[in-house]
């Protein structure tokens, strides 16, 4: 049994996922709107939380919320469930498959066949859907592929229960019921509401904007902390979270200039054009940081000073600072 | 970003997919663009790799010099730490670290053994026999 489900490639997976399966009710938004709308656009670094031995930076919010958020703003009535067993996960997948219903599902990538060798590492939070079982292959949507995949129920029951950091137990998501009418606009202003509260507003300093300034002041004093070769380390893992499959380039900040340039049309805000070019010289100033940030890492001359890195991220976080002051006061 | 612009540095995709980026068409306007990867993201990726194969490296020679099982091999090799692989095998962390031993891990029994070999997609084989399998 196959879905009639179309397979969009996007920047980023759960954004894919979350189109593609709106998509499939009829519910067309692009890749941006539904990034914009789920407020997927964040900053965070977290010196004390560590990845492969160093300090988490994201660009995003925790997994699961864009979905969530887009789902609620939309009216949708959605089902999210894991499950300790296995087997019944998979007899529940192939029950609300056989029902018509295309299935989201939370994977690690570690033992993810189709996926580049040099991505397969024990990351627990991606997203793909199934839409198809024939002779127990299943037909597989993953977002940040540029076609589609299979995967038998060996393979697909292995990823789904995946080890290490927030394993994903079996977890699956769908739609379960779509409203007649539904307000665009309003969840534009949601999204936006809520994008430039998180990124101005939560009262700590590792997060939003003020997470830019906090990263800048540690990152001006890793050479003299930790010698050059694990400063060097640290720079290249903040790099990787801002570039890696999924961001769309500079941390998701181009995608989110798309989805303010799309939106302007749509709630009739003509300046939100204007801030989606200066949301594109942000993309482009994030892009500059990562190119002298790379030349650290390849550990030959030519090297950028730490405190020029930091200056650069002070910059950024001066930009940004701005533009969602902005945000907030045109959707007021 | 312009569309133009759009970086295409062969990196770490390996001809399996390629990124979606967002830039702008002639017209000012949004569109996605494949890229086949990023000088300075393929510098960063290749210094993680680098990383990761010393350690890799660094296990398998305690493993050859006797300072180590073969476990301890695999599970770098696998990008694994004792949790993860503690999680995987569903033995403990503090009995995995005995099994770090070679003294001890030569006493292990088959259906540990095994354990590990499946955890890691190795054969039994290819975990006792270490030296027949690794080059020094």
């Amino acid at each position: 049994m196959i879905l009639n489900f179309q397979h969009n490639q996007s920047a980023h997976c759960e954004n894919g996922v979350t189109s593609n399966l709106l998509k499939y009710y009829g519910i067309n938004l692009s890749e941006p709107m539904v990034f914009g709308i789920g407020a997927g656009i964040f900053f965070s670094h977290m010196p004390f939380i560590k990845l492969n031995g160093m300090p988490v930076t994201s660009f995003r919010p925790l997994p699961g919320m864009i979905f969530k958020r887009v789902t609620r703003r939309l009216g949708l009535t959605i089902e999210r469930v894991k499950f300790s067993n296995p087997e019944m996960a998979m007899s529940e997948l192939d029950k609300v498959l056989l029902s018509g219903t295309p299935v989201g599902m939370l994977v690690g990538v570690f033992n993810l066949s189709y996926f580049p060798d040099a991505y397969r590492f024990h990351f627990n939070a991606h997203n793909l859907v199934a839409f198809g079982k024939e002779n127990n292959q299943y037909h597989i949507s993953d977002p940040v592929m540029e076609s589609i995949e299979f995967l038998n129920s060996e393979d697909l029951k292995r990823v789904r229960y995946a080890k290490g950091t927030y394993p994903p137990k079996g977890r699956m998501y769908y739609i379960k019921d779509v409203p007649k009418n539904i307000n665009i606009e309003k969840a534009i202003y949601a999204g936006i509401k809520n994008a430039s509260k998180d990124m101005l507003t939560i009262p700590l300093p590792m997060f939003g904007v003020k997470g830019i300034d906090y990263l800048a002041n540690k990152m001006q004093n890793w050479e003299n902390k930790l010698g050059e070769r694990k400063a060097s380390h640290y720079l290249g893992q903040v790099i990787r979270m801002m570039e890696e499959i999924g961001t769309g380039g500079a941390g998701f900040r181009f995608i989110y200039a798309a989805f303010l340039q799309e939106s302007a049309d749509i709630i009739n805000k003509p300046e939100l054009k204007q801030l989606s070019s200066e949301m594109t010289q942000i993309g482009d100033k994030w892009r500059e940081f990562s190119v002298n940030a790379a030349r650290n890492c390849k550990g030959r001359g030519d090297k950028v000073t730490y405190t020029e890195l930091s200056q650069m991220l002070k910059n950024i976080a001066k930009s940004e600072r701005t533009i969602f002051t902005q945000l907030k006061q045109i959707i007021k | 970003m312009k569309k133009d612009n759009v970086p295409q540095d062969e990196g770490f995709l390996g001809g399996k997919t390629r990124d979606v980026c967002y830039a702008l068409d002639e017209n000012g306007n949004y569109v996605q663009v494949l890229s086949v990867g990023w000088e300075p993201k393929n510098a960063a990726l290749e210094q993680a790799l680098n990383l990761v194969n010393e350690q890799i490296e660094d296990a398998r020679e305690k493993v050859l010099k006797g300072q180590a099982s073969p476990i301890f091999y695999f599970m770098e090799k696998n990008l694994m730490d004792l949790k993860i692989l503690s999680q995987y095998t569903g033995i403990s962390k503090w009995k995995i670290k005995r099994h770090f031993k070679p003294a001890k891990f030569i006493k292990l029994k088959d259906n540990v053994y095994k354990k590990y070999a499946d955890t890691f997609n190795i054969s039994v084989d290819e975990l006792t026999n270490f030296t027949k399998h690794q080059k020094l």
